[in-house]
């Protein structure tokens, strides 16, 4: 009988929300892991003048195209420059442009989506046609587009990657925004007279976070390789700015006799990506138990 | 006496969970005589859907496991026998009606398929041989037989459970266990669906056992009631006794429960407290934390079955005979 | 079903309109001026207006969408203003390669991808689930022009059996296959994987089992037959954006297809080709979509019954 009242007594106790989705992803072994190596990868960007060996730029023709060395470990390129210091100091591009450009689509998405899902009828009608038409190109052939219009530099890069992540962000907060809209925290904000601003970004907005946090959180997975794809097709960043996608297009060429130059950035882009897809996916789980086998 | 169908001896079934082990059905004996029909009664939890999916060998393994006891139908014991045979059983020997006819058929199958596929499996009769008899079977359940191309969805609740039942009978099997088979639809339709399941019964001269937590659906169909409570059958008798003079505390109380539409529902006397955490083992007897006359005993050592007057009790107070006959009475008077 | 099928055709007509209007737009806020391109940097002003003149730059944006739009509906869509070819023409030529890559590598991620799906439900929880469902994200996270760039260090150059590049015979399209099918086959896996897992727990299925039908019928007729349903949903929404990946896979396996054709006319700025491209990259995700609802429908007699 003790074992008993003891149960009950754990399960009453209110924990908070945050630390119950923390006990639970605490438990996904793969996640955590996913979230250490996104941790460290952010120590590698922060610390990358400190952390790289060389100078990422120096270049030295007598040591080009040589493989791994203990003076070189990943070896060097074309240039001789050292790619292990051209790789570290790519995770801050890679970092940079994937969290900005989730940033863009998300804020744009968020608001569109707000927008749409409080306000309904017609400009939920006009905003959802256009996301409709935005979702009609596949994600990288819109964001090449953008590119090619705009010009290539890295601001253009991560506009166009972030627009082209706006949809999912502007449907997952519509539909969020429908079913708060009746709800009645939502009509007291209104009968005390909050205006609609207010409405959306104290009550509507921040009762979708979880969602959001979950899709950001892929979101950025996706931004980081659509960001290199259009590096490696020459429409993102350009040489001779150290990025894990134009490494590897420059390395394309010296496939046959120095393939350590394709090797090591895809690897690079592999294990953030996985990482990030990882923790995304156990972030998801612990948010949602219901989902949980 | 008629010789046993089925006969449980000492089934127990556990479920291992994260939480712990759970121990659903804690070794209960059933007895089954051929042409009868027994009720398996109990709140839900008890474990009466366990007990009918082990006696399929159906317990979704992991995270359930039968892990002791047997179960005898025409001799041969189902709990040993190889998946091979089991399966020539099921469906054909002895059939299942699950409780929610929205679910339990398959959405995208029309009806007739999934009649006639236990004929094709079991009867090794052609496509369009099995197909005929499946309609057969639906006319049997009063459904047109030109509705056999439909799919599940074109039917009502009602109707879809009359295809479950036409499933079940198709292969005229000596033993159907219904799992709560009109708990799910209206008040009205249960009435038909009842009356059509004992027609049935009677014309094929089927066994059977009918799971509810409905006492009325078990004075109108059953001859046999077993009650179940947390794992364990607590008491087991012929109905007309159990409905007459109900022993165990518990059944006692059962019957307490059902509004009496001469009385005021203030005479309504629910069972105070709830069923015991099935994960957490007791040493006692299972119903002692909510029985009323319960004692010291009660709480340290598990009664073992005794037999009174052709009915099993699982109590302490009838242990040995002593209260056999005056305790319905006392304890009616005590309300 | 017939009726279905036009009423998801007519759907289709007005987000066709509204890439057009987007793609026209956006091309025409581009800096470079498409008359100078076209001259190159050592032209006259007066041809340069010569040639506006003639390309009708120089009207409202309106009417020149409104010129655009009546000859594209006739099948015309310009003239490359590097090759001075009509643009359809182009699109054509490079049409078959594209859609043969596509086609090819859609069959491929299903082949894979629901199996793998299959067996890591099946056998949850154990070493063939860790496995599929670890390979399944890999596919899902590695970039495809490093696997592109892998697969042909490993078959092309360290085990010499297949061509690195070009377009021909089969051999040629192995590799870009694979790569193109990694990504959808890893999403059919996963989404396979966690559809059979719901369905396997519904009541029909345990109904199924109860009937004693053997093992086989159980999974083939009730299971896979039901689990398919989202996972066609999910893989055809994600196949019509993986599409996309044909312009890596072309770049990297030079095969003359429309995704080469589009990233080269980005980078020479033939913005006809470009716009034409695009078109026909929406239309092929919207045919996509079409197909994938039509199956649905095929799928799902409850759908059906909606549309009859």
């Amino acid at each position: 009988m003790i074992a008993v009242n003891e149960r009950t007594v754990i399960r009453d106790k209110k924990r908070s929300q945050l630390g119950e989705v923390w006990r639970r992803l605490r438990r996904n072994k793969a996640a955590l892991l996913g979230m250490s190596v996104i941790v460290l990868l952010f120590v590698v960007a922060v610390f990358a003048p400190l952390l790289a060996p060389y100078d990422p730029n120096r270049i030295d023709m007598k040591i080009r195209l040589q493989a791994s060395s203990s003076a070189h470990p990943l070896g060097t390129d074309n240039f001789g420059r050292d790619i292990l210091s051209r790789i570290i100091w790519g995770s801050r591009i890679s970092l940079y442009v994937g969290f900005v450009a989730v940033g863009i689509g998300a804020v744009f998405g968020g608001i569109l989506g707000a927008i749409g899902g409080f306000y309904g009828k017609r400009i939920d009608n006009v905003i959802m046609r256009l996301m409709d038409v935005l979702l009609a190109v596949p994600q990288i052939i819109l964001a090449i587009a953008i590119v090619g219009v705009l010009g290539t530099s890295l601001t253009n890069l991560m506009v166009a990657v972030g627009i082209s992540q706006v949809p999912r962000y502007a449907r997952l907060v519509r539909a969020s925004a429908m079913s708060l809209r009746g709800q009645e925290f939502v009509e007291a904000a209104r009968a005390i007279g909050a205006s609609d601003v207010r409405i959306i970004l104290e009550n509507i907005l921040p009762n979708c976070m979880a969602p959001i946090i979950v899709q950001s959180t892929l979101g950025v997975a996706a931004a980081i390789l659509s960001a290199a794809s259009l590096s490696f097709l020459g429409l993102g960043i350009q040489p001779p700015t150290p990025e894990w996608g134009s490494m590897l297009s420059a390395g394309r060429q010296f496939l046959r006799s120095a393939p350590h130059l394709s090797i090591y950035p895809g690897l690079a882009i592999a294990i953030v990506v996985l990482a990030l897809n990882v923790f995304g996916d156990g972030l998801r789980d612990s948010l949602d138990p219901k989902l949980r086998q | 006496m008629n010789t046993p169908l089925l006969q449980v001896r000492n089934l127990s079934v556990v479920y291992r969970t994260f939480e712990g082990v759970l121990r659903a059905v804690n070794g209960i004996d059933l007895d089954l005589e051929a042409g009868r029909t027994l009720g398996l009664v109990g709140e839900s939890g008890a474990g009466k859907t366990t007990t009918a999916l082990s006696v399929m060998r159906l317990v979704p393994t992991p995270p359930g496991e039968i892990v002791s006891g047997s179960a005898t139908f025409e001799g041969r014991d189902l709990m040993t026998l190889p998946e091979r045979e089991m399966m020539r059983i099921r469906g054909n020997r002895i059939s299942m009606i699950f409780q929610d006819p929205m679910t339990s058929l398959n959405p995208v199958l029309p009806v007739g398929l999934q009649i006639s596929e236990a004929l094709e499996a079991h009867q090794k009769l052609g496509k369009a041989e099995a197909a005929r008899k499946a309609g057969q079977m639906l006319e049997k359940v009063q459904i047109p037989a030109q509705r056999l191309q439909e799919y599940p969805h074109e039917f009502s609740g009602g109707m879809r459970q009359r295809v479950v039942i036409a499933m079940a009978l198709a292969c005229n099997p000596r033993l159907i266990i219904a799992d709560e088979p009109t708990t799910a639809l209206d008040v009205t339709i249960q009435i038909q669906v009842l009356e059509l399941m004992k027609e049935l019964r009677n014309e094929f001269g089927t066994s059977m056992i009918m799971i509810t937590h409905d006492l009325g659906v078990v004075g109108e169909v059953c001859d046999r009631v077993a009650v179940m409570y947390a794992g364990e059958i607590v008491e087991d008798g012929d109905i007309a006794q159990i409905f007459d003079q109900p022993m165990h505390p518990y059944t006692v109380g059962l019957f307490k429960c059902i509004p009496n539409i001469e009385e005021p529902a203030s005479t309504i006397h629910p069972i105070r407290g709830m069923m015991p955490d099935p994960l957490v083992p007791m040493p006692g007897c299972c119903f002692e934390p909510r029985c009323p006359e319960a004692t010291a005993r009660c709480a340290t050592e598990r009664p073992g079955g005794a037999l009174v007057d052709g009915r099993r009790i699982r109590c302490h107070l009838y242990a040995d005979g002593k209260r056999a006959f005056a305790h319905g009475r006392e304890t009616v008077s005590h309300a | 079903m017939i009726r279905y099928i036009l009423k998801r055709i007519a759907l289709l007509i007005p987000i066709l309109l509204g890439v057009s209007i987007l793609i026209f737009g956006v091309i025409r806020l581009a800096p470079g001026d498409p008359a100078e391109v076209m001259l190159g940097p050592t032209a006259e002003r007066e041809d340069i207006e010569l040639l506006r003149e003639k390309l009708g730059l120089n009207r409202p944006i309106v009417v020149q969408y409104g010129i655009f739009l009546k000859n594209a509906l006739q099948g015309d869509l310009g003239r490359s203003i590097k090759t001075n070819n009509p643009v359809t023409e182009e699109l054509l030529q490079r049409f078959p390669a594209t859609i043969t890559l596509a086609f090819s590598s859609i069959v491929l991620a299903l082949l894979v991808g629901f199996p793998l799906g299959m067996i890591a439900a099946l056998k949850q929880n154990t070493v063939w689930d860790a496995l599929s469902s670890f390979l399944a994200l890999a596919g899902f996270s590695i970039p495809n022009f490093w696997a592109g760039l892998m697969l042909m260090l490993l078959f092309s150059i360290v085990v010499p059996i297949l061509p690195s590049s070009g377009y021909g015979s089969w051999k040629h399209m192995v590799l870009p296959t694979v790569v193109l099918a990694i990504q959808t086959m890893a999403v059919i896996a996963r989404m396979t994987r966690s559809s059979v897992l719901e369905i396997i727990r519904q009541d029909y299925v345990r109904t199924a089992r109860a009937k004693g039908i053997a093992n086989k019928l159980v999974l083939f007729r009730h299971i896979v037959r039901n689990a398919l349903i989202p996972v066609v949903t999910i893989a055809g929404l994600y196949f019509g954006h993986s599409l996309g990946g044909v312009v890596i896979t072309e770049t990297i396996f030079s095969i003359p297809g429309i995704g080469r054709l589009l990233v080269d006319a980005i980078r020479s700025q033939d913005y006809p080709v470009v716009q034409g491209g695009i078109l026909v990259f929406a239309l092929c995700v919207g045919v996509v979509n079409l197909v994938v609802d039509v199956l649905y429908a095929f799928l799902d007699p409850r759908i059906k019954a909606q549309y009859r």
